[in-house]
């Protein structure tokens, strides 16, 4: 699947989440104070909280620092007299090292909003479910009559808000492919929401025997489950692009006839010279006239050691000046840096899924068409054989719609890379992109972003594990619907016999990626 | 079956609290720093008063 029918069909809730790399904001915070935002590798305990909170508080303008443990990253509010490099100055006197960050850059992964409402979903889906599931279980095991149809109403009166409000990543996606002209997973899904909660609503008033509120209801906790998963493991995997963004460097120094003036890299022009001391960050792409030194190109090429230039020489956006001073003439600047499109080219690749996801994709394109189908022939066969009970026969064609819902096939992946990740993350790794879990290319992603070679057996190992884990996942997913969908077209598929296979499916999928070792 | 009229009511009350309890978490960014928050409770810094309102959160909870 290609990037931009990725983008252009928002196939999932994260993707419409993310702004663009290059959406800009500023980072003021308020009247009189600036944020600044610095990444902290080699914090790791609470006693480096209290050491880097506590020497950034005793600089004088920094009216607060807050360290985020987690993402190994410092947040420093300060006035706008004092400068990144001074707290960096100062990190490095308590033993940390710290490097600046592009607040700007990085507000993708802070969007509060954005990152809270999976969750939220999530939750609502979850209280409903257990309390649906409660007046569910009364209603299986034999409460009739006027009992019944009180606890289908009570379940209508929980499940209808909550399906309009958690169902909306797909009702919202639903409705771009088909405005496309597609047909994606979220199309049953939303139709099977819908087609649910309706025919519910309507037996509930009748009196009728079957309601399938609980289905519904957990249809969309497991599926919303299966997309949370997803969109964590892919927005640490876009934090590594944003991070490598947030290298470049604000300012440089002109010289304009003899003469240094400070500007900002957006003014620097190609031909431009540009001065770097030793010490300072190289701005722009360029060659080298006067001066000779050494530069640090670990953070671009991963070489540890410095390494020489002089006149004629290329340096790069993001290479460190450590010994002289360089005059630089600017062959690229701003977007066209070296360091931009590496950016660019990462934040591709980590958008790109791994193989087995775009095999689920596929999947799901064939399968979308099969249901709507099935369901609807089921609808057809139903009506000549009962002749023309139109109530029978539109309950069966939605139990087929609930009851072949993916949720299998939505968590299959999301669940073992979620695994993965975590036996990974323990073992000392990071996964940067999902394509790193494909086991043929793990090697060379992994040697390629580490300094230290034996965590990689481990690494391989666990790929070929989860390679295995999610081809066995689809098979239960397929075996799952096979016979779902045969017990629910002949008329069998009850509301307590489709809320069963539902979890058991999900749940067996789960415990399958866990076993990950 | 008298005693649903009670049940039921119950019930729901104490998952609408837990659901309550969620969405307060949830608000006040208890999840976004799992890590740091686990090592923070060891530090001996606001054994006797709390912290002073947090002003990064402050100025982002919309």
């Amino acid at each position: 699947m290609s990037l931009a029918e990725y983008q252009g069909g928002a196939a999932c809730p994260g993707c419409l989440a993310v702004p663009g790399l290059t959406s800009r904001a500023t980072g003021q915070a308020g009247a009189g104070t600036e944020e600044t935002m610095l990444a902290l590798p080699s914090a790791h305990c609470a006693a480096c909280i209290q050491t880097v909170e506590h020497g950034l508080k005793a600089m004088a303008g920094v009216t607060d620092a807050r360290v985020n443990l987690t993402l190994k990253r410092v947040r420093v509010r300060h006035d706008p007299g004092v400068t990144p490099e001074a707290m960096i100055a100062q990190l490095a006197r308590l033993g940390f090292e710290a490097l600046p960050l592009d607040m700007v850059a990085l507000s993708g992964t802070e969007n509060d909003r954005q990152s809270r409402d999976p969750l939220m979903r999530l939750g609502i889906a979850f209280f409903a479910m257990m309390n649906i599931m409660l007046l569910s279980v009364a209603v299986w095991s034999g409460a009739t009559a006027a009992t019944r149809d009180m606890f289908h109403l009570i379940s209508a009166v929980i499940a209808l808000p909550t399906v309009a409000f958690s169902g909306q990543p797909f009702f919202r996606s639903a409705w771009a492919s088909l405005r496309a002209g597609r047909l994606g997973m979220d199309v049953p899904i939303s139709l099977a929401l819908i087609f649910a909660s309706g025919i519910s609503v309507y037996e509930t008033f009748h009196s009728g025997e079957k309601a399938y509120f609980d289905a519904a209801v957990m249809l969309t906790f497991f599926l919303l489950g299966g997309r949370y998963l997803d969109v964590r493991t892919r927005a640490a995997a876009r934090s590594a692009a944003q991070e490598l963004t947030a290298l470049e460097v604000p300012r440089g120094i002109r010289l304009t006839n003899g003469a240094e003036e400070t500007v900002m890299v957006s003014a620097l022009r190609v031909s431009d010279h540009v001065i770097i001391r030793p010490g300072g960050r190289v701005p722009v792409d360029g060659i080298v006239i006067i001066g000779e030194s050494e530069v640090d190109r670990a953070l671009l090429t991963g070489e540890s050691q410095p390494v020489w230039t002089g006149p004629g020489a290329v340096v790069s956006a993001g290479e460190v000046n450590l010994t002289g001073v360089l005059t630089v003439q600017v062959t690229a600047a701003g977007k066209d840096t070296s360091l931009r499109r590496m950016a660019d080219l990462v934040a591709v690749a980590e958008e790109a899924r791994n193989t087995y996801t775009s095999l689920a994709d596929r999947a799901a394109r064939a399968y979308s068409p099969i249901v709507h189908l099935l369901s609807f022939s089921c609808f057809g066969v139903w009506m000549v054989i009962t002749g023309g009970d139109v109530r029978f026969a539109i309950n069966i064609s939605a139990a087929v719609l609930i009851i072949t819902c993916p949720c299998a096939l939505g968590l299959a992946v999301p669940a073992v890379v979620t695994a993965a990740s975590g036996k990974l993350f323990r073992a000392g790794l990071l996964i940067k992109s999902g394509t790193a879990l494909d086991a043929a290319r793990v090697a060379s992603d992994i040697v390629l972003m580490g300094r230290d070679i034996a965590p990689v057996a481990d690494a391989l190992r666990i790929a070929r594990q989860s390679t295995r884990r999610i081809k066995e996942n689809f098979a239960i997913a397929v075996v799952y619907n096979l016979i779902a969908v045969s017990v629910a077209m002949v008329g069998l598929a009850t509301p307590l016999l489709a809320a069963l296979a539902m979890s058991l499916s999900s749940i067996t999928v789960t415990l399958n990626a866990l076993r990950l070792k | 079956m008298d005693i649903l009229f009670i049940l039921i009511p119950v019930s729901l009350t104490l998952g609408s609290v837990g659901l309550l309890a969620f969405i307060w978490t949830l608000k006040h960014r208890q999840y976004e720093d799992p890590a740091g928050d686990a090592a923070r409770i060891l530090s001996d810094a606001f054994d006797n008063a709390p912290r002073p309102a947090d002003q990064f959160t402050a100025t982002k909870v919309e």
